[in-house]
């Protein structure tokens, strides 16, 4: 693989990468807050 | 991009990603998914309704990239569809296939944790109709494909309700065979004026098995049930004046397009403006009436 084609390579999958950190964190406070929404209802 | 690297070989870029699930169909989906859900008699708290509207739209959205993961060859083939990412060359198809199989799963099992079993079973049940019936089955066999097909569409106001309240009942229903009854003339306009596409990539579409004239009589025929089940949830007692009003004047405006359209007799694309104008106005027909039972059911008169 030459140089070019390998830095397109890495910058696309950084790209995801960092989709994937935004994603993983949204879900993260989405499950805290189906959590404490349904510990609510279990009141 | 250097020439020298196929597209396919590169890591699916996340905008391709993205058109995979049909962002503007989503729309609809999660709109008359929400209308559903706040139609219920009783709401859930806030994370678990949007939890479960993100859940339609995940659903949705996988159903749609499944969709086109099947269908890459018949997307290459037709204008409207051949710059979508496999046919375009943007994306390997096992990718797409990954993506759609996880997104299906993922949005099905975050349904189940948020919601309830019920509103998950029927979400898995629609993204296997889209996917399997309409899809793999209907599509390239029969021009009745969108008329059964479409029951996949139908099905999100009925999941946002069932999420709020865990049962089903007669209003959604009704919501489920509104959309049902809408997908038909909203499908056969378009592919009225779209035809020489679908007879190119050998789609059975009623305008290329049964013609023009019987098409246009068929989106006559399907107009008159979708207007009186549209109305039928005031008299009934299941919505109020606003909605019974909105509902009257929307569908009797779509009769009338209906009947002008079966009342033109141009066989080219750019003598159908009834036909664009009916596509056009059907999908503005879904939103208000849906927006109007939403409105109906909190807005005090």
């Amino acid at each position: 693989m030459t140089q070019p084609e390998d830095e397109i390579i890495r910058a696309r999958q950084r790209e995801r990468a960092r989709l994937m950190a935004w994603l993983l964190g949204a879900f993260v406070i989405l499950m805290f807050l189906i959590t404490i929404a349904k510990m609510g209802l279990a009141k | 991009m250097t020439p020298a690297i196929a597209q396919t070989n590169l890591p699916a870029d996340w905008r391709d990603l993205l058109a995979l699930t049909k962002p503007r169909v989503m729309s609809l989906v999660v709109f008359t998914g929400l209308c559903g859900l706040l139609v219920a008699p009783e709401l859930p708290p806030l994370a678990l309704g949007f939890t479960a509207i993100l859940c339609i739209a995940l659903g949705a959205g996988a159903a749609g990239a499944l969709n086109q993961w099947y269908e890459s060859d018949l997307d290459a083939k037709m204008r409207r569809t051949a710059t979508r990412p496999l046919p375009a060359g943007r994306m390997d198809r096992q990718t797409a296939l990954h993506f759609g199989v996880g997104l299906s799963a993922f949005s099905v099992i975050l349904m189940d944790l948020a919601a309830n079993h019920l509103a998950a079973i029927l979400l898995a049940v629609s993204i296997l109709f889209y996917v399997m019936v309409y899809t793999v089955w209907l599509k390239r066999r029969t021009p009745q494909n969108i008329v059964i097909g479409g029951a996949a569409g139908a099905f999100p106001p009925l999941i946002g309700w069932v999420a709020a309240t865990g049962r089903i009942e007669l209003l959604p229903v009704i919501l489920f065979a509104i959309i049902f009854l809408w997908t038909p003339p909203h499908f056969w306009a378009l592919s009225l004026f779209v035809r020489s596409d679908y007879a190119a990539a050998g789609v059975p579409m009623l305008p290329v098995t049964d013609g023009l004239a019987a098409t246009r009589r068929q989106i006559a025929i399907y107009s008159l049930p979708l207007a009186v089940v549209a109305v039928a949830p005031w008299p009934l007692g299941l919505a109020g004046p606003i909605y019974g009003f909105a509902a009257i004047g929307l569908s009797a405006l779509f009769v009338a397009m209906a009947f002008l359209v079966l009342g033109n007799r141009s066989t080219e694309p750019s003598g159908m403006g009834p036909e664009k104008r009916l596509f056009g106005y059907s999908v503005l027909y879904l939103f208000i009436l849906f927006a109007a039972l939403v409105a109906d059911r909190w807005l005090i008169l």
